[in-house]
């Protein structure tokens, strides 16, 4: 069975330096989304994977996550569109950092890709129907 | 071939009519030629959904047993305060009306999460209303408190009343500082990082009667989901406004002053807004239609987003200090390509005004039309015209002593 989780990474000073997801990769098979990182070396780091695989790679792969010191968090907060509410005026689009918003050309109707979403909740407080809704 | 707007009913009432909307016309006339397109259309439906900040119902709440006289007291609905200086138990509820202990922009920027137009919408969707009333009592309205749960369906009246919707043509907001500014054309990221528009272009209803050959005092529309009238221009209605070659205007010009049965109205075409460091307002739907009594009459509805132009203003500093300048005038075409090169920059665009939701308005108006649902009205009076030479003035300011 394969299971698909976003998980927040937060890196230790001492481990920055370290490849760590190359080994979720090579080790246990698992494929990753970078959703967002922040690393810099010899400082405190973040990481927030889309981390996929078959299920017992992927719990092997969390253990020794867990082994190397860095702390998981698991990704719990999300950012849904209340489809009722949302009235594709498009105010949200030049808002998102990370162009999840996208226009479909003929209809001219507000595409929202969710996998494209870092979380950032930018868009939240910028829509004026109040229709993005951040979940924790 | 000038028709008349009885022969049009005529033709609705026997489901005869031929409508199109604002947007269908457009290649209509370019594939059968305007004379040919002109002589088969009877009408064509605009429509525009967009934050209205000029919007508010009148309220007859009923008389309580015993009376209170709400006219000069303090009445909130949900804790949104509403104006009572009328009769003794109107009130007025404006769309931008905020709670008293909204904490504004003392936490910048606010959120304005709830307001007037929250208020209106929830009042249409049926939902009950919380209303607390202080009066000062008189020897006939004895009573000085009053809290009650109100509904729609049990007040006398409800009536939309909208002194400024339905702008024909609007600036586009941009930010040439280099800090972010919340203004009520959305958030504008600094150093040219966005541009902002809000009009529903080539389907808006007084962009396709630039000079209000049919729309008039009186003409019935589709207002929030029921039907409502043009009940007179709108404020800062300016007829003079700087237009293009095709009588269009390039910047803010026409307004509508609209009024409806707010108790005929859906939730849906009236949505509470929120502004992020502005605050709240009311997202309104308007669609008008416009009975196609001329060639000439036609051939502006024909307008297309490429022959509209827009003023590029600066919301950091022009706007604010009431500078005239405009950056650049780009056209709706432009805008709605998601780019505009303005200063020799790339600039992503957004609207504020969503197109989807004016064609769907169009299409219901085209379709309560064509049902023969809905018939067309002469205008009783006309718009004031270029020739009024009305034009949107500024306040001048004058010491009180």
């Amino acid at each position: 069975m394969n299971v698909s989780r976003r998980i927040v990474l937060h890196f230790p000073p001492n481990m920055t330096g370290q490849p760590v997801v190359c080994r979720l990769v090579k080790d246990f098979g698992l494929t990753f989304n970078i959703i967002r990182a922040s690393v810099s070396p010899g400082q405190e780091g973040l990481l927030v994977l889309e981390l996929s695989g078959e299920r017992k790679n992927y719990d092997k792969g969390i253990k020794y996550l867990t082994e190397t010191g860095i702390e998981i968090q698991s990704l719990s907060q999300d950012v849904v569109r209340d489809e009722v509410k949302c009235t594709h005026c498009g105010a949200c689009i030049t808002i998102c950092p990370t162009e999840a918003f996208v226009l479909e050309p003929k209809t001219r109707k507000v595409l929202f890709d969710h996998h494209r979403c870092v979380v950032c909740g930018l868009c939240v407080k910028a829509c004026p129907p109040r229709a993005m809704i951040l979940y924790f | 071939m000038a028709k008349t707007i009885t022969e049009i009913n005529e033709k609705i009432r026997k489901g005869r009519a031929v409508v199109v909307t604002a947007e269908e016309v457009i290649d209509i006339a370019r594939e059968k030629g305007v004379r040919k397109a002109a002589e088969e259309i009877d009408v064509v439906t605009t429509g525009t959904f967009s934050p209205m900040c000029g919007s508010g119902a009148f309220l007859n709440i009923g008389h309580s047993k015993p009376r209170i006289k709400l006219g000069g007291g303090k009445v909130y609905l949900n804790d949104v305060p509403v104006y009572t200086g009328i009769a003794a138990v109107d009130v007025f509820i404006g769309a931008t009306a905020l709670p008293d202990d909204d904490p504004r922009n003392k936490f910048y920027p606010g959120e304005f999460n709830y307001g007037g137009g929250y208020v209106m919408q929830e009042l249409v969707s049926g939902k009950d209303i919380r209303l607390t009333a202080a009066a000062f009592g008189t020897d006939c309205y004895p009573r000085k408190k009053l809290e009650t749960l109100i509904n729609i369906k049990d007040i006398n009246e409800a009536i939309l009343f909208n002194v400024r919707n339905a702008y024909q043509n609007y600036n586009v907001a941009v930010n040439l500082s280099d800090k972010v500014r919340y203004t009520y054309m959305g958030v504008l990221k600094p150093n040219l990082g966005n541009a902002n528009y809000c009009s529903a272009g080539q389907l808006s209803p007084l962009l396709n009667d630039p000079y209000y050959k049919t729309i008039g005092v009186g003409t019935r529309i589709f207002l929030g989901g029921g039907t409502g009238y043009v009940a007179w221009h709108g404020t800062q209605h300016s007829p003079t406004a700087l237009r293009g070659d095709n009588g269009v205007p390039r910047q803010g010009a026409g307004t509508l002053a609209v009024i409806g049965d707010l108790k005929q109205m859906k939730p849906e075409w009236l949505v509470g807004t929120s502004m992020l460091g502005y605050g709240c307002t009311l997202t309104v739907g308007i669609g008008v239609p416009i009975p196609i009594l001329s060639e000439e009459i036609f051939r502006y509805t024909t307008v297309s987003d490429a022959g509209i132009m827009a003023p590029i203003v600066d919301y950091s500093e022009a706007y604010p200090q009431r500078e005239p300048d405009i950056v650049a005038e780009v056209s709706y075409a432009e805008l709605r390509s998601g780019h505009i090169k303005v200063q020799g920059k790339d600039v992503p665009t957004s609207s504020l005004s969503s197109y989807p939701k004016a064609v769907e308005i169009a299409s219901i108006l085209k379709q309560r039309i064509e049902e023969g649902e809905f018939l067309l009205t002469e205008p009783v009076a006309p718009l004031p015209g270029v020739e009024s030479g009305i034009s949107f003035k500024p306040l001048k300011e004058r010491p009180i002593s």
